[in-house]
């Protein structure tokens, strides 16, 4: 076994496992499904038509997507800004949570526009400037790129290029307003986006608070995703921690169930604001009334509670849960307001083919495949310490432990 | 780049225009100004040239084809499966489609009482997809016409998102799609032709002039016949008023035209997007300020160079 392969794919006796063989499967599939829809066009693949042109590669590629990779921006305001430096242990794994997912946004919205080889043009003739969605796309691609600077510094480490990630270090406090600039923008503007479909979306939906809906909410997915993402990379890469780093993941997982449960309770009011704002009360004794409690109740008061409750008895095993049901909660808003309740007069209402679903799917992991493979090789879950440990960090270090093989 | 930018000549284009100020002005006070400076080229536009209309009478369409047979030809389009002339397509309520600009629909209003109506894009005076477009390829002309650049639509189908009238079509089975609808027949128009369709209606169901010209005579033949109209144009007042305009002997929910009320579209949007610069202005200061205070005089610096400071993870 050469040097390459083992620093691109690792043990290659060690690679077929059953996730690694299903999952396998799920992205052949998309990407055959990928190819079909770039030979054949949108139709061939997607249940979409000509009422319906936003299906589940919007509201959940993009929509959900976005919403979910906020734990990059939450997480390094609350170190950065807000100067909460315990939490400094998650800031790189969410940062490159956040990236992946945006990458993967990305890759999304290009399957779903009709001739994303133009996407350039948006930027040489910025002709759209009273589009929401021109705003969204210029702070996505801004935003995109301060998240791999923020990133970087990983990669120099891996290096052993100190002075630079010397150098980078300063750029951090920077990086992390800028961040926060965009995130506040495209998050919100995500909402923002529906505002110009008063006919079409669900009247208990709609609302002239969606921007702040979206942002607040993302604030709340971005936590919560913090709280699952740090608890299950803990468990499945606890050999990638160094000896060296000891830090109380429950102790910063309850404060942030305790931020998230904050937020969720000043979302749970907007929230009300906004259906009294729509005077519209009577809607909610009817099925889309129900769908709209059963978000509201079941996935922003519960949680909310639950948080609160998980962080007064300090268990962390709760937070955990209640974060988990959170990101399914703010899932749901998303495919409400993008899919469920949009055209929600329609008959019959777009539901979404298989082949989206797979394609979809694919996207998300290949994304947790990417994030292992970064994960395996570069300093994310533990920086490099001082004396590196054989076989944990470094590039040289990889090239010893290949020596020691051999 | 040249052809991208010069290819709407003849009737300025007001997506055209907004571009050349943006490069001018710099980018973040034209974000300031959008709004205003759309809204004084909207005025400008209107000076320089009327804003033309259709007038449609649904009393007088005898739901013949006629306009769909003329749009197909003057647009190029694919012939149709059933010939223009097969009454019994009217059997069923129809779309625009890609290939089809206009389709004339037949409503069963009681059991002795069928009214026709064409329907085809409304040309908005404050059209919803242009505002929406992320590239402006949906453009409000001065006549009037909300025209559409193929050479520059990414197909995200955020314009299909904002029109109330589900107007604009995508091409779903091409690999290189587009949107498809009505021209308002923009280039027949610039050789001082009628539309296609109006100029072939056999019943005189659509008049072709100047909107404020078609507003009056639509107001004058409620007038003359009380008894036969509802008391009411649509699109004088809908969405700010549309370039299209509809009289008819049956409320307009009945003709499968939506409800809705005078709120100018682009509007819905706008006020979010003004909060953008101010985003960008104070954010950034906000947030340093809350840097310098939750880390104090010389708190800066410290976390930014782990190396110099005691070891991660050592704080509990």
């Amino acid at each position: 076994m050469n040097k390459l392969t083992y620093l691109l794919i690792g043990d290659p006796k060690k690679m077929l496992t059953p996730f690694n063989i299903i999952s396998g499967l799920v992205i052949a599939l998309g990407l055959g499904l990928t190819g079909l829809r770039l030979w054949k066009g949108l139709g061939a693949v997607t249940n979409l038509t000509q009422t319906t042109p936003w299906g589940l590669w919007i509201g959940f590629d993009v929509m959900t997507g976005v919403a979910l990779a906020a734990g990059g921006y939450s997480i390094v305001a609350t170190v950065h800004l807000f100067g909460l430096k315990k939490y400094e242990p998650l800031v790189r794994p969410a940062i490159l949570t956040g990236f992946l997912g945006y990458v993967f946004v990305v890759i999304g919205l290009v399957l779903d526009l009709g001739q994303p080889w133009r996407m350039p043009l948006v930027m040489i003739f910025p002709r759209g400037v009273t589009s929401v969605l021109f705003e969204v796309g210029m702070c996505v691609a801004a935003y995109l790129t301060v998240q791999a600077l923020e990133f970087v510094p990983a990669f120099w480490e891996w290096l052993g290029w100190d002075r630079l990630r010397r150098f980078w270090s300063k750029l951090a406090i920077w990086l992390a307003i800028l961040g926060v600039v965009l995130s506040t923008l495209h998050q919100s503007s995500l909402g923002s986006l529906f505002l110009i479909a008063p006919t079409k979306l669900h009247p208990l939906w709609y609302s002239t608070y969606l921007p702040l809906f979206f942002f607040v909410s993302s604030i709340i997915a971005g936590l919560s995703m913090v709280i699952v993402e740090s608890a299950l990379s803990h468990r499945l890469f606890a050999y990638r921690l160094s000896p060296h780093t000891h830090f109380d993941l429950d102790d910063l997982t309850l404060g942030l169930g305790k931020g998230a449960a904050a937020i969720l309770y000043v979302y749970f009011f907007l929230k009300l604001i906004g259906l009294a704002d729509g005077n519209r009360w009577e809607l909610l004794n009817t099925p889309y009334g129900y769908l709209y409690l059963t978000e509201l109740i079941g996935f922003v008061a519960l949680p909310c509670a639950l948080y609160v409750f998980g962080v007064r008895t300090r268990n962390a095993k709760i937070v955990r849960v209640t974060g988990a049901l959170t990101v399914m909660g703010v899932m749901f808003n998303r495919f409400n307001v993008s899919m469920i309740a949009m055209n929600w007069q329609e008959t019959p209402h777009y539901v979404p083919s298989w082949m989206e679903m797979v394609v979809s799917l694919a996207l998300v992991t290949m994304g947790i495949w990417l994030f292992r493979w970064i994960v395996n090789r570069l300093p994310v879950l533990s920086e490099v310490e001082e004396k590196p440990v054989l076989g944990t960090n470094t590039l040289k270090d990889l090239w010893a432990l290949e020596g020691e093989r051999a | 780049m040249r052809t991208l930018l010069n290819k709407a000549d003849g009737v300025r284009s007001i997506g055209r225009r907004a571009f050349m100020k943006l490069i001018g002005v710099g980018g973040a006070t034209a974000l300031l100004d959008t709004s205003k400076a759309r809204a004084a080229e909207v005025a400008e536009a209107a000076r320089r040239e009327p804003a033309m209309g259709v007038l449609v009478d649904t009393t007088l369409c005898v739901g013949c084809r006629s306009c769909e047979a003329a749009c197909n030809e003057a647009n190029g389009l694919p012939k149709p499966e059933r010939p223009f002339d097969d009454d019994t397509v009217l059997d069923q309520m129809r779309d625009t489609s890609p290939t089809a600009f206009t389709v004339v629909n037949r409503y069963e209003i009681s059991k002795d009482v069928q009214i026709t109506r064409k329907q085809q894009c409304m040309h908005c005076r404050e059209p919803a997809c242009s505002s929406a477009c992320i590239i402006r390829a949906m453009e409000k002309q001065s006549n009037g016409a909300v025209t559409y650049r193929d050479d520059l639509c990414i197909g995200c189908r955020y314009c299909m998102v904002a029109c109330p009238f589900n107007v604009p079509k995508f091409e779903y089975s091409s690999a290189v799609p587009l949107i498809k609808k009505c021209t308002f027949c923009f280039e027949r128009q610039k050789e001082g032709k009628q539309p296609a369709c109006v100029e072939v209606c056999p019943a005189d169901a659509l008049t072709f002039g100047k909107r404020s010209q078609l507003l009056k005579e639509a107001k004058k033949r409620i007038h003359a016949d009380p008894k036969s109209y509802i008391h009411d144009v649509y699109g004088e007042q809908e969405l700010g008023g549309t370039s299209w305009l509809y009289i008819a002997g049956v409320p307009f929910e009945q003709l499968g035209l939506p409800t809705l009320d005078n709120k100018v579209y682009p509007e819905l949007t706008s006020g979010a997007m003004s909060t953008v610069p101010a985003v960008l202005l104070m954010w950034p200061a906000l947030l340093m300020g809350f840097h310098y205070f939750f880390h104090g005089k010389d708190g800066a610096h410290d976390e930014h160079s782990r190396h110099d400071g005691p070891p991660r993870g050592s704080e509990k």
